[in-house]
């Protein structure tokens, strides 16, 4: 390009689409909020929640007559690994989850643990097996198992769409609606609506210079899934696109709604994050929504991000098309068309 | 430039106002300004902090509506075309700020794509001098260039009226000469300038025509010179007498004033220290001497300066233009 060319300008529509995309990637905390740590989230929670090897439990003896004995008898088993302690030490070693089980010898022998975690029960019932057969106890049969670590129904497979929805909404909601309120706290608007741009021009590339990101947030994190742990995408990549499309474009109808009045920097900060909270803890990111009480579920379904997430897992996780997620995007749509219809009406240019 | 008109009806001016009036709650920011900006002149906004100019610049230019008043802007008034008119106005902000990681030239090159025509970019960055920064980013510009820049999106759609709103505050004199030498030659394309300042030398070195803002209320109009010679007493002597406070007096004041062709008498910033307003110094600075000696006091400094626009505003209003 040469020094004249680059000169000239492009349809304003272009120049402030490629501007906004400008002043967003030579921003370095938004390229790691984007785009770095998704991966990191997705890399942390992939290697914490894989699916081990051999279930391992692990197990206390508490010091005293017999303990040698029975801590010698447990160590055989490979799936039981003996944490040594000190007299007295027990307690500690499960309240830190060092040990899942505390076992106290005698005759019948004493267990130690914590109802509420699943594997301190886990490991009651393969110790008292163990000591039980140990002891003598014969068993009438063993069950076969089917153990199942397809691609596919493991909680990374399970957590990328729930990642990748919640990327989606952290981008469009930051994206348009803060960097508007910080326009705005410039003067820029200001500054802007004193030329002959046309206002629509200016928000609708706010909304495209979101978008192309969008392709390449969401490219990221796919194809680093794929990479890294082999997450499947069972649907095609248009539906895939289609379903990011349209919650990217609801996310940032909520971003211009939520930075329709605001002034401050801090004004929208909280907003967001009010907004936010709720979709980070009820949507079903992390862990699965229908873990909520019953009474909550209509509302948690209604919310967009919940959508987008049960959309995203249709679509990759059981392959399904746009007709199969039908309910999902009509909720995604109606959020979409009525914030930006409220946005439109509310916003302030000055 | 437009054609000269029949006798009768003079050209339309550039900009006119009657009457306009913007209240804050109980500030009174705009208080009933009548202005008329001609074709072609550079006209000037001058009041200290807090006078209401950047209220009235922005309801001159469309981006406030006043509470009450008329304004005509290029012969059109608000709401009728905006876009056509904004097409033919540059507007430069008090408080705007430029994206910092954009480069000169992709800012330029925005705010030149509003303009249905225009300047070209490598045009307006020559104007600016700004040549060797296209490819800096703002962030990374003296606040000498930057305020060039902001000037600049302003000028890049070639404006027949230019508004510019305390275009050099903050910058250093080096700075600000820069900028006067962009707009001049701004001005010497024929192009009509309305700007505020807070400055008394900006106003008197760039201006054609100046109102005296104050509370919102215009306090004088007409050319510097003019205006100067308003205050009657186009010279200013400073003065100070040893002994300093017990001369501080009101005797001795009215002994001063009592002085041939002098106009005000002000007590100064240091005790001791009078300002004098006075018509003609041959006669003012003679009696002065004698007075002196008569009162057995001695002249410690004696300054003399021709008045300023500073000095005819405190002329006028009784304050300072500048608190600092
Ligand atoms: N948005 C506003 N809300 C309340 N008061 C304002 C606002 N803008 C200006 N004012 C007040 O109006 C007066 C004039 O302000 P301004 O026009 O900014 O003066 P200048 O530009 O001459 O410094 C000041 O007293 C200022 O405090
Ligand atoms: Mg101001």
């Amino acid at each position: 390009m040469t020094e004249t060319r680059s000169a000239q300008p492009r349809h304003p529509f272009v120049e402030m689409t490629i501007t906004r995309l400008l002043v967003m990637v030579r921003e370095p905390e938004m390229i790691f909020w984007v785009f770095v740590f998704p991966l990191l989230m997705a890399l942390a929670l992939g290697i914490a929640f894989r699916t081990p090897s051999e279930t391992q439990v692990a197990v206390a003896v508490e010091p005293g007559a017999g303990a040698t004995e029975l801590a010698d008898t447990l160590a055989a088993h490979e799936s039981i690994e003996i944490i040594p302690v000190d007299p007295g030490g027990t307690e500690t070693a499960l309240r830190d989850g060092l040990a899942h089980l505390v076992v106290v010898p005698g005759d019948p022998p004493r267990y130690r643990f914590d109802p509420i975690r699943s594997e301190s029960r886990l490991a009651r019932q393969t110790v008292d097996d163990l000591l039980q057969r140990a002891a003598g106890r014969k068993d009438v049969w063993t069950g076969r198992d089917e153990t199942v670590t397809a691609t596919g129904s493991r909680y990374i497979d399970w957590l990328i769409p729930g990642l990748l929805g919640m990327n989606i909404m952290g981008t469009g909601m930051w994206g348009v609606g803060f960097t508007l309120v910080l326009q705005r706290t410039r003067k820029m608007l200001k500054r802007l609506i004193a030329t002959p741009m046309r206002r629509y021009q200016y928000l609708a590339a706010l909304v495209a210079a979101r978008l192309v990101l969008l392709g390449l947030e969401v490219a990221a994190l796919v194809g680093f899934a794929r990479l890294m742990f082999g997450v499947p995408i069972e649907g095609s990549l248009v539906t895939l696109g289609t379903v990011s499309l349209l919650g990217a474009m609801t996310f940032s109808g909520i971003g211009l709604l939520t930075a329709s009045r605001a002034q401050t920097i801090e004004g929208i900060s909280g907003i967001m994050n009010v907004v936010m909270a709720p979709m980070w803890i009820c949507s079903g990111i992390f862990f699965a929504a229908s873990n909520f009480p019953d009474p909550l579920q209509p509302f948690i379904q209604a919310l967009p991000l919940t959508a987008l997430v049960d959309a995203l897992r249709s679509v990759m996780l059981d392959g399904n098309g746009l007709l199969a997620t039908g309910p999902e995007l009509l909720i995604l749509a109606a959020w979409c068309a009525a914030s930006f219809f409220l946005a439109l009406r509310l916003f302030k240019w000055r | 430039m437009r054609p000269e008109q029949p006798t009768t009806a003079p050209a339309e001016p550039a900009l006119s106002c009657t009457g306009i009036v913007k209240r804050y709650g109980d500030v009174l920011a705009v208080d009933g300004l009548d202005l008329e900006v001609r074709c072609g002149e550079c006209f000037g906004l001058l009041g200290p902090n807090g006078a209401g100019k950047t209220t009235t610049i922005e309801i001159l230019e469309g981006l406030l509506a006043p509470d009450a008043g008329r304004v005509r802007v290029l012969g059109c008034a608000w709401g009728e075309q905006d876009d056509a008119l904004r097409a033919r106005l540059g507007i430069h902000l008090q408080e705007s700020q430029l994206d910092e990681k954009l480069t000169v030239i992709e800012t330029l090159r925005l705010f030149r794509s509003f303009y249905p025509r225009g300047r070209s970019v490598d045009a307006v960055l020559e104007l600016l001098e700004l040549d060797g920064k296209r490819r800096s980013w703002v962030g990374k510009l003296s606040g000498g260039q930057r305020q060039r820049l902001a000037v600049g999106c302003a000028l890049v759609g070639d404006p027949e009226l230019l508004f510019l709103d305390e275009p050099t505050t903050g910058l250093d004199p080096q700075a600000r000469r820069q900028l006067w030498a962009v707009l001049q030659s701004y001005r010497a394309a024929g192009g009509t300038v309305l700007l505020t300042t807070h400055y008394m030398d900006e106003a008197h070195v760039l201006c054609d025509r100046i109102a005296i803002v104050d509370y919102g209320k215009l306090v004088s109009e007409g050319s510097p010179d003019e205006l100067i010679l308003s205050i009657g007493a186009p010279h200013i002597v400073e003065v100070a007498f040893a002994g300093g406070a017990e001369s501080q007096s009101a005797d001795l004041q009215e002994r001063l004033a009592a002085l041939p062709d002098v106009d005000t008498v002000r007590a100064g910033e240091s005790s001791g220290a009078w300002t004098v307003t006075a018509a003609a110094l041959h006669r003012t600075l003679p009696a002065l001497a004698r007075a002196a000696a008569e009162m057995g006091t001695e002249i410690e400094t004696l300054a003399t300066r021709t008045a300023t626009l500073e000095d005819v505003f405190v002329a006028l209003t009784g304050h300072r233009l500048r608190d600092d």
